[in-house]
This record gives C-alpha cells, sequence and structure tokens, in this order.
C-alpha cells in the first residue's frame, strides 16, 4: 500500500509493511484484543457513572437505569463488557507474568494468548451463571 | 542497565539529569510503573465490584440504596473508581501517543483524555457519597 507523500503527491516512498501483511497469530490477535477491550472498557464506565448517577438522584432515575440495563440491549452491553472486563485482566495477568521476565518461550506466548481467550470466556459464563441463579 | 550509557564518552548529558535518572521525559518510567501498580488495585478490587453489581441486580430501589450504603461497599466501589479511572487514562494516553501523531491534536487529545477520566471519577465518587450520605429512611 504505496502511499504519496503529503509533500510531494508525485513520490511514493515505500512504507514499512503493516498489520494486513502478517499471517495472524494467537499472541498478535490477544494483544490487539487487549487493546480493543481496554478501549471499549474506558468509554464504558460512563455506563459505570450512569448508574450510579441515576442511583444517587432517586427512585425515579433508578427506575430507569434499571429499565435500561435490564433490556435485551442492557444485558447485551452488560454481557460484553463483563467479557471484556475479564480479557483485559487476564490480559493483564499476563503481562505481570511477562513482566517479571518469564513466559517468554514460543509454546508459553502461545499458551498463554489461548489461556487468556479461553479463561476470559469461562469466567464470564461463571460469573452470569452464578449471578442468574442468585437473583 | 542506564548506568552503562552515562559511562560512555561524549555523552551530552549534565552530571544533575545523570543522577536523577529521569530521561528525556523528565518523568522517568512514572507513566509504566503507575499503569502496573493501578492494574495491581483494578485486578484486587474488581472482585468486590462485581459481588457488588452481582447483589444489587434485580433489587428494588431502597435495597440497592441499603447495600451501596453500607461503609464496606461504599469505600471498595470509591476505590475502584479511583483506581480504574487513573489506571484508564494512562492507557488511554499510550494509545493517543501510538495513533495521534499531529503534534497539537494530540496534546488536546491527552488532556480530552485526562479530563474524561476526571469526569467519570468525580460522577461515580459525588454519587457514592451522595448515596452514602442520604438517610432514605
Amino acid at each position: 500500500m504505496a502511499q504519496a507523500d503529503a509533500r510531494n503527491p508525485k513520490v511514493q516512498r515505500p512504507l514499512s509493511p503493516h498489520l494486513q501483511i502478517y499471517r495472524w497469530t494467537w499472541t498478535m490477535a490477544m494483544s490487539i484484543f487487549h487493546r480493543i477491550t481496554g478501549v471499549t472498557l474506558y468509554f464504558g464506565t460512563v455506563l459505570l457513572a450512569y448508574w450510579l448517577v441515576a442511583m444517587a438522584s432517586g427512585a425515579e432515575g433508578y427506575a430507569n437505569a434499571e429499565w435500561f440495563f435490564g433490556s435485551w440491549l442492557g444485558y447485551l452491553i452488560l454481557f460484553g463488557y463483563t467479557w471484556m472486563l475479564m480479557h483485559h485482566m487476564l490480559g493483564g495477568l499476563r503481562h505481570f507474568i511477562w513482566d517479571f521476565g518469564r513466559g517468554f518461550e514460543t509454546h508459553e506466548r502461545f499458551a498463554l494468548a489461548k489461556a487468556t481467550l479461553a479463561g476470559s470466556v469461562i469466567l464470564t459464563f461463571l460469573i452470569w451463571i452464578v449471578v442468574l441463579i442468585v437473583r | 542497565m542506564a548506568e552503562h550509557r552515562f559511562d560512555k564518552p561524549g555523552s551530552i548529558r549534565t552530571p544533575l539529569a545523570q543522577a536523577k535518572g529521569l530521561g528525556a521525559s523528565g518523568s522517568g518510567t512514572d507513566h509504566f510503573w503507575h499503569h502496573r501498580i493501578s492494574a495491581v488495585s483494578n485486578a484486587l478490587l474488581v472482585i468486590p465490584f462485581i459481588i457488588t453489581v452481582a447483589a444489587l441486580a434485580g433489587r428494588s430501589y431502597e435495597d440497592a440504596v441499603a447495600i451501596v450504603s453500607q461503609p464496606l461497599v461504599a469505600i471498595l466501589l470509591a476505590l475502584f473508581v479511583v483506581s480504574i479511572t487513573y489506571h484508564m487514562r494512562l492507557g488511554m494516553q499510550i494509545v493517543i501517543e501510538d495513533y495521534i501523531h499531529g503534534k497539537g491534536a494530540k496534546i488536546a487529545a491527552v488532556i480530552a483524555n485526562t479530563f474524561f477520566a476526571i469526569v467519570i471519577a468525580a460522577s461515580c465518587l459525588f454519587a457514592i457519597l451522595k448515596i452514602s450520605f442520604s438517610p432514605l429512611f
């Protein structure tokens, strides 16, 4: 994907290869997931703030928030948010292992990446099963 | 590791800069380190957060307020809010620095990022305190 130089459109300078040229690997995919989940969780804190402020504003405000979070869309968002939270948390724990200089062997990196995805899905379903049984 | 560089002849670093060891940014490894510390507190505080949300699911308004206004619940919720908003501000700054290259746009985005994190933190903390300190019954 050669791109024109901004100052001189006629000059076609080579660019270093970017994402689309590489074969997808588990470690690469989980690294990207980690960033995407982090950014989504970032904007998702608006929902946390909305929920708490609604509760602080009184019974009517809380009823509105309950209606929203209790709708099918609300459930979908909360389920997705739970998974992203678990995925980002396990991704962070993976980074801790690396911070201590461990887990850098090829088989370890791939095992950790797969464990991050599998663990996040398992934890998400566990949380939701427990919550739905308890309530 | 860094010490070896200072031993090299021709280093233009002043002795004071070498002694401080804070690098070109002037803040050393603070960003990285604070990101990791807040990751630890996030991982610990997310547990009571999930339990609290689960405990509140489907409850009446009165029950929800009664639970959140418990001192232990309110304190853990408030600490969780502080921890995640601090962590997410540091994380988003890395994303901004990776993808936004124009100087003006980058500075504006970093400032907006800080404002967003503070607005979320202040809103959540105010709400938790108001819920805790407003007698319902």
